[in-house]
């Protein structure tokens, strides 16, 4: 019965009969919930299935096509690279070619394994070879991460079946290109092209690809990988590659086992990460480094106290490198006094070194004329509490910096537009063992050069024209000394990266970042 | 009504129009150069300048946007530089995910809205009214992030009830629903609990009372009945709002909707798509609202009139 009174605008209803229609209501609710849900961990040692998680998905299972270093990884799953670059020792080992010779300086032949089957039961040849290397050098096939091969002029095969490739130069680091370069199935990529190839590839690698429901991309044990490839056969037959971009959701993912192995946690949250029973964080380093670039010539401001190379050396006595890779980074990260990886051909850290001193550095800045400090723009963009706390050193010694915290892409392009004075970065080298790859973009004179120096351009082009290892090796050792002895760049740390595995997970990591699934086994 | 459609039509041509110019422009300001950004980390800046020729990036910006505008009334929303092919289609692979956890987020927030309204407004300013008040106050001030990890902790991690990610199933929806359903209920609330404050005070309820009518009666089949008029509309708005408000529950539940590949092409600069997705929400909004305006005009003739 409704008891009703108009003045108040209230009324007064069967409360008790409407609540007991409720708790129907509810409960029908909660059965429902019950019949539509499902099991959230159904992955794991049980059904053999490795379930990883990607912050990017994967559109195409081409790698011509497939952009990124998800792309590129692609080349080690589903297919198999001319060489196979060994992940701890970093040297050059035979896998879909057996032996290579240098013929001349431009000139590499290659002799390609008997006996590979394609998943598609087909036997790769040399023409399979020299089809995909003419398909990459073409431009107009417009392949993604186009520095891996356009250095290529052509290929062509040699009467005696080798395959003779053709460089449009001298090029030191061919063999790292050669690492990451795959071999197609000519007839059928003919016949299906990169859209056919990006939902149903065909490559000779450890795992069959193909796409699985809702973005993932189901990698299955090929079970006629042949026998004497440096990777070996997986031991888990199933790998599903699964896109999940925020990372705290991989992290849940990763507690409640359904998934079973993510990388590039972030600091914090792998600290939480190492509590927790069924999981094991490790913090391994990667190619990658930090450090500061200084406008040393003023193209951002033709009167830039950091053209005062005393201005460049306070800055660099000022940070305190160790506190910042051990708080901040993480514990496998060390500090830096040359601007390379230290595994990197050619890198040396026979180099003037600046310890942590703001003392020194701040008699330095008296000496440049720079008592009272100045005001400069800083630019960063990939870690907001590395960038305060530098913003934080360079107040210290009275330096005023005002923090610009940009997209990559921004930053890239400010610099290229000389509007970057100091610039914190960090560079990958594309995981290329060779100096040259974390160089040559910043100190030989193409438009990030914010030094120009003639001696380092110099130095840097001997090593680029010539095959010989000594050679080359003087020339990156007479640069990194310039570079450390003018305090161009302030190197930093090494950036690690944080790899979060089921504890009943064993596979290791390497610096290359490349995570190698086929060596994944369970406990 | 012809006429008043007619002029609702126009108007909603030119927020399309503006809607077009803000899409294209939008990118066009946001910072960083695509052809350094399509080019990836390595590249030489010979190849950052044959992608600018190619892609047409070095000619005046208005032939730009009106050779991009010809091709979208043509119905070609381009080609998605990071994922390769037709952006139409990725949309149109894209759209079901949405669409179906914008239909259950707004089926779910009316299933717990409508009762609590009722509630509500049957005793007004009652402890019952204060409590559901309050749940409004929470779905209002609370950001869907946080209620989603919430879920995700408490349904997902603790409980395992749910699977946490992905849209393989129907379960993958239900955290998703809750987390952006919630969002939309308070507005929902309010109007149920004002229309029925509004009709239990009217006239037609207080003959249905001396009829002798019985409480469910009067309740649900007199006074909701027009207490539910206006939810029509505001629940065609809320559900264009929730088709391109999903980014986040999309990127944090890892839904492969259009706000999850919003989220990834605004990441990976992908220009293109950006621009689809924004004009594709766009006129699913132009156009839920434009019913709503006739429906409400249906409905209420005075409405035409002004």
């Amino acid at each position: 019965m409704i008891k009703y009174t108009a003045a108040a605008g209230q009324s007064d209803i069967d409360a008790p009969r409407l609540v007991t229609r409720l708790k129907w209501a509810a409960v029908n609710v909660a059965l429902l919930g019950s019949l539509i849900s499902s099991d959230a961990a159904t992955a794991g040692k049980a059904d053999d299935t490795l379930n990883v998680g990607f912050r990017l998905q994967l559109q195409s299972l081409d790698p011509f096509y497939s952009p990124g270093r998800e792309g590129l990884l692609l080349a080690f799953w589903i297919y198999d690279n001319i060489l196979y670059r060994d992940p701890v020792t970093f040297e050059f080992k035979p896998l879909l070619a057996t032996a290579w010779q240098q013929v001349d300086d431009k000139t590499i032949d290659l002799t390609i394994r008997q006996g590979v089957k394609f998943h598609d039961g087909s036997v790769m040849t040399a023409d399979d070879a020299v089809y995909t290397l003419n398909f990459v050098a073409n431009k107009a096939n417009n392949v993604f991460n186009n520095s891996i091969f356009d250095w290529i002029e052509r290929a062509e095969k040699t009467p005696d079946g080798k395959v003779r490739l053709y460089a449009k130069a001298p090029t030191p680091t061919a063999l790292e290109f050669l690492a990451k370069i795959p071999i197609y199935p000519q007839k059928y990529y003919e016949r299906v092209g990169k859209e056919g190839m990006g939902t149903e590839p065909v490559g000779t690698g450890p795992f069959r690809g193909k796409r699985g429901p809702n973005n993932t991309v189901v990698l299955t044990r090929f079970d006629d990988y042949f026998a004497d490839s440096p990777k070996p056969k997986p031991a888990i037959k199933t790998v599903v590659y699964r896109p999940v971009p925020e990372v705290n959701t991989q992290v849940a993912e990763l507690m409640t086992g359904a998934l079973n192995w993510a990388y590039y946690i972030p600091e914090d949250q792998a600290a939480k990460l190492r509590g927790v029973k069924n999981l094991k964080v490790v913090n391994a380093e990667s190619m990658r480094i930090a450090f500061i670039s200084f406008d040393a010539i003023g193209r951002a401001s033709p009167d830039t106290p950091l053209k005062n190379k005393k201005v460049r050396e306070a800055i660099s006595y000022a940070i305190d490198r160790n506190a910042l890779a051990k708080n901040l980074i993480g514990a496998s990260s060390r500090s830096l006094d040359s601007v390379c990886y230290p595994p990197q051909f050619g890198c040396t850290d026979d180099v003037r070194k600046f310890a942590y001193d703001v003392a020194k550095a701040k008699a330095l800045m008296a000496e440049a004329g720079y008592p009272n400090g100045f005001d400069i723009e800083v630019l960063a963009s990939r870690s907001r509490p590395v960038a305060d706390a530098i913003i934080g050193y360079l107040a210290a010694i009275g330096i005023r910096g005002k923090l610009q915290f940009l997209q990559y892409p921004a930053v890239v392009e400010k610099r290229r537009s000389n509007q970057a004075a100091l610039v914190i970065d960090d560079w990958g080298s594309s995981s290329i063992n060779d100096t040259s790859a974390m160089v040559d973009s910043f100190f030989r004179n193409g438009p990030d050069d914010y030094t120009k120096d003639p001696a380092i351009i110099g130095a840097l082009d001997k090593a680029s024209k010539t095959l010989d290892v000594d050679v080359r090796k003087a020339a990156f050792k007479d640069m990194l000394q310039r570079v450390a002895n003018e305090a161009y760049w302030l190197p930093l740390f090494t950036m690690p990266i944080n790899y979060v595995l089921s504890a009943d997970v064993e596979m290791p990591v390497s610096p290359d970042e490349v995570p190698e699934f086929y060596r994944a086994r369970w406990k | 009504m012809l006429a008043f459609f007619l002029v609702r039509l126009r108007l909603a041509a030119l927020v399309l129009f503006v809607v077009s110019l803000f899409a294209f422009g939008l990118l066009k300001l946001s910072g960083g150069d695509l052809a350094t950004t399509l080019a990836g980390e390595n590249a030489t800046a010979e190849y950052v300048q044959f992608l600018r020729t190619q892609y047409g990036w070095d000619r005046p910006i208005l032939e730009q946007y009106f050779v991009w505008l010809g091709h979208v009334l043509s119905g070609d929303l381009g080609k998605s530089f990071y994922f390769g092919g037709s952006v139409t289609t990725i949309i149109l692979d894209r759209l079901p995910v949405t669409v179906t956890l914008g239909t259950m987020a707004v089926l779910l927030a009316l299933s717990v809205s409508v009762p609590l309204g009722v509630i509500a407004a049957v005793r007004p300013g009652s402890w019952i009214d204060r409590l559901v008040q309050a749940f409004a106050l929470g779905g209002q001030a609370m950001p869907t992030f946080w209620l989603s990890f919430l879920l995700i902790l408490f349904l997902g991690i603790n409980l395992q009830l749910f699977p946490i990610s992905g849209a393989g199933s129907l379960a993958h929806y239900v955290m998703p629903a809750m987390a952006l359903g919630y969002s939309a209920a308070p507005a929902f609330v309010r109007i149920v609990r004002g229309g029925m404050i509004d009709a239990l005070a009217a006239d037609y309820v207080r003959t249905a009372r001396a009829k002798g009518l019985g409480t469910g009666k009067i309740l649900f089949k007199h006074a909701l009945k027009n207490a539910l008029v206006p939810l029509v509309s505001v629940a065609a708005v809320q559900f264009g709002f929730m088709l391109g408000g999903s980014v986040v529950i999309e990127t944090v539940f890892a839904m492969n909707g259009l706000g999850y590949l919003a989220w990834e092409s605004i990441t990976q600069s992908d220009y293109p798509v950006v621009q689809a997705i924004v004009l594709t929400v766009s006129i699913f909004y132009v156009l839920l609202t434009l019913a709503a305006d006739l429906l409400n005009a249906y409905i209420d003739p005075r409405i035409r009139l002004r």
